[in-house]
């Protein structure tokens, strides 16, 4: 018997015993169709995380702190020393202390091996913004690095290059600072203020280039993003009247490194890191809870859903039992007629296979069609404030991969009945009772 | 007809046994199905294999049909002994030498006629115009050519074996072998049924091995061999 009709046949068999086929058919659909959504949204959320991703920050960027106190127990909520280079950046329990870093720190993680280059993070505290003569709020302040983005509503992100003071707003502050939307904001006028080292207020005025979107972990959801020359504009005025020692004092830095390290070595370079005295955590780091949590729950998921393929599988085990024990005449008329044993077990895999097709295609189908209608009303209901978001997302390689999978399984669960079809003796097959 | 003498020395046996036998089990439950049997079959002749039920004659006739290995003994096949062949020379023997008409006729009743007969040719490997060609001419010999597209559940007993007849047929075998051919069919159509067989085994020159009971079927054939107790009790003797 040649291929073609081997899956011929295999296939008029399955559709012979309709009732049967449908209700295991079914089983498997039941599987596949968890499966494919428990992992589209896998696929959905980490596909979103991974777009955020740039707007947290570069992958080649790692933010390095110097150590406070090495040997302090972090768990430990008793008072601590006083160290005059240390700063507290928590409160509470939960307080942890970052010691200040001089300029001939910030260029000793400069000569760390496999740091490329290294520049401090000017931190500015504002103490208000304000839009003409309205409403003054408190608002954060940060810079982008090289390689971060910021997820735009509307105008444009902030230009390093240039020497006009631009910043960009989170789409939250438009409506307070007395904006009719976030296109109305562009190249508006801004004041920002802040208080210098003597105590004395300064403001400042900038323009509005862009305004921001909310996106999951980036600042420049939450706070405005200024471009280089505000950023030293606002640091220096910050830094008038501090008192000599106090110049000049970085709370953390930005270091880059080699964008084609693997992981193993971005592990090495942490170590050095700390070797010299100092912490680092890369964007990976930061993410790295996010999709942790996101891949277990996707994996108890999956879980579920193979614990509902391993129902189905036995289903197809049952199912083909039966068809082997209904056609043991057919088998052994085959058999008799020439059909090698090899063949035989050939034509009730196949059989196993095309039930699994069945299933799985439908379920994945179906899966798709309804995922992604669960997307499009989440994503303009419950998840609006997530622009992005697709909840339920599908990779033709994972539904293909999916699909193949389903087979896999069938294939196994159908190698019993095809074993036993191909063992029978003709001559007990025939035999009449 | 009956066989002229002339012809056991013309045509050289195609089926050769030589002291088979064929155990079933062990120890007490231990059964002798074949004690000791030789047997000659010319090509071309038509022989009845006669015995009550329990006498070994379908042992006999599945070990002959290469479905059965014996325990003991040699069968051979061509002159060659057939413990040789194996795997796909075995299957190949089996589709390509062989037709087999059953008193139950093991048809795939929820599939066409056609269908049926063409199971042969499909394991044969031979293609779908191919198959459905010799198909058709095998069921158009047996006048069954309007039936083709018929659920074969559907047909009655005498057709249903005229179809068994043409899928046996519809690889150009060698040697029929018949069971009880006419064990589910009312004389008459039994009686058909015999005419067709025997007309194959005068007309194409095909092999006929008939196993039955029916005394009056038997005596129609070339030879009559009669089994009991697992051995050959008398007809004509075998020259050795």
């Amino acid at each position: 018997m040649n291929a073609g009709d081997l899956i011929g046949t295999a296939i008029a068999n399955t559709f012979r015993s309709r009732a049967r086929t449908t209700l295991t058919v079914l089983a498997i659909f039941v599987g596949a169709f968890t499966l494919t959504l428990t992992s589209g949204l896998g696929t959905g959320i980490n596909r979103y995380i991974d777009d955020t991703v740039a707007g947290i920050g570069a992958a080649d960027v790692i933010t390095v702190t110097k150590t406070a106190d090495t040997a302090a127990d972090q768990t430990d909520t008793g008072p601590r020393e006083y160290d005059p280079e240390s700063v507290l950046t928590g409160n509470g329990p939960a307080q942890s202390s970052v010691t200040l870093m001089t300029d001939a720190e910030i260029e000793a993680i400069g000569d760390v091996d496999g740091i490329l280059a290294v520049e401090p993070v000017k931190s500015v505290q504002l103490d208000y913004v304000q839009h003409g003569d309205g409403t003054p709020y408190v608002a954060t302040l940060g810079a982008l690095v090289a390689g971060q983005s910021v997820q735009l509503a509307a105008g444009a992100e902030p230009d390093d290059d240039s020497t006009a003071l631009q910043v960009t707003i989170p789409v939250s502050y438009v409506e307070p600072l007395g904006f009719a939307d976030a296109g109305a904001a562009i190249d508006q006028p801004l004041t920002l203020a802040l208080t210098d080292g003597a105590f004395t207020q300064h403001s400042t005025e900038v323009t509005i280039v862009g305004v921001a979107e909310e996106a999951l972990a980036a600042t420049s959801g939450t706070g405005l993003v200024a471009n280089r020359a505000l950023e030293d504009d606002l640091h220096q005025l910050q830094s008038t009247g501090l008192p000599t020692q106090q110049l000049d004092r970085w709370t953390q830095a930005t270091a880059w490194f080699d964008e084609d390290l693997t992981v193993a070595q971005i592990d090495q370079l942490k170590d050095r890191l700390v070797d010299a005295g100092f912490s680092g955590s890369t964007t990976a780091d930061q993410l790295g809870a996010f999709t942790t949590v996101i891949d277990t729950i996707v994996l108890v998921l999956n879980v579920f859903a193979a614990i509902a393929l391993l129902a189905a599988a036995f289903g197809i085990v049952n199912t083909l039992l039966m068809s082997v024990q209904e056609r043991t005449r057919e088998i052994g008329l085959m058999k008799a007629m020439g059909m090698g044993s090899g063949r035989v077990f050939a034509l009730f895999s196949t059989e196993a296979v095309f039930i699994g097709f069945l299933g799985s295609a439908i379920g994945v189908a179906i899966a798709m069609i309804v995922g992604t209608a669960a997307s499009t009303f989440f994503g303009s209901a419950l998840l609006s404030d997530l622009p992005g978001l697709t909840v339920v997302a599908f990779d033709p390689l994972t539904v293909g991969l999916t699909i193949l999978l389903i087979m896999g399984v069938a294939f196994l669960a159908g190698t019993l009945p095809a074993a036993r079809a191909a063992r029978k003796d003709p001559v007990e097959a025939l035999r009449y009772e | 007809m009956t066989h002229p003498p002339t012809a056991a020395d013309r045509s050289a046996p195609i089926l050769s046994v030589r002291d088979l036998h064929k155990t079933y089990g062990r120890g007490p439950s231990r059964f002798d199905a074949l004690r000791g049997v030789s047997l000659d079959i010319r090509d071309g002749e038509s022989i009845a294999i006669v015995g009550k039920s329990g006498s070994g004659k379908s042992t006999l006739m599945h070990v002959l049909a290469l479905l059965d290995q014996p325990s003991q003994g040699t069968l051979l096949l061509d002159g060659q002994d057939t413990r040789q062949l194996r795997g796909t020379r075995l299957n190949l023997a089996r589709n390509k030498i062989f037709g087999f008409v059953f008193q139950q006729f093991f048809l795939t009743g929820s599939q066409t006629v056609l269908e049926n007969v063409t199971l042969p040719l499909k394991i044969a490997g031979v293609g779908r115009r191919a198959r459905r060609y010799r198909a058709m001419s095998a069921l158009e010999q047996l006048e069954l050519g309007d039936k083709a597209k018929n659920k074969a559940i559907d047909l009655s007993g005498g057709q249903k074996q005229r179809v068994v007849i043409a899928r046996a047929l519809v690889n150009d075998p060698r040697i029929i072998f018949a069971d009880e051919p006419t064990g589910n069919l009312d004389s008459t159509t039994g009686r058909v049924v015999e005419d067709i067989l025997f007309a194959l085994n005068r007309e194409q020159g095909i092999t006929l091995v008939i196993v039955t009971h029916d005394e009056e079927l038997a005596a129609r054939c070339d030879r009559r061999i009669h089994v009991r107790d697992g051995v050959i009790v008398d007809g004509e003797q075998v020259a050795a």
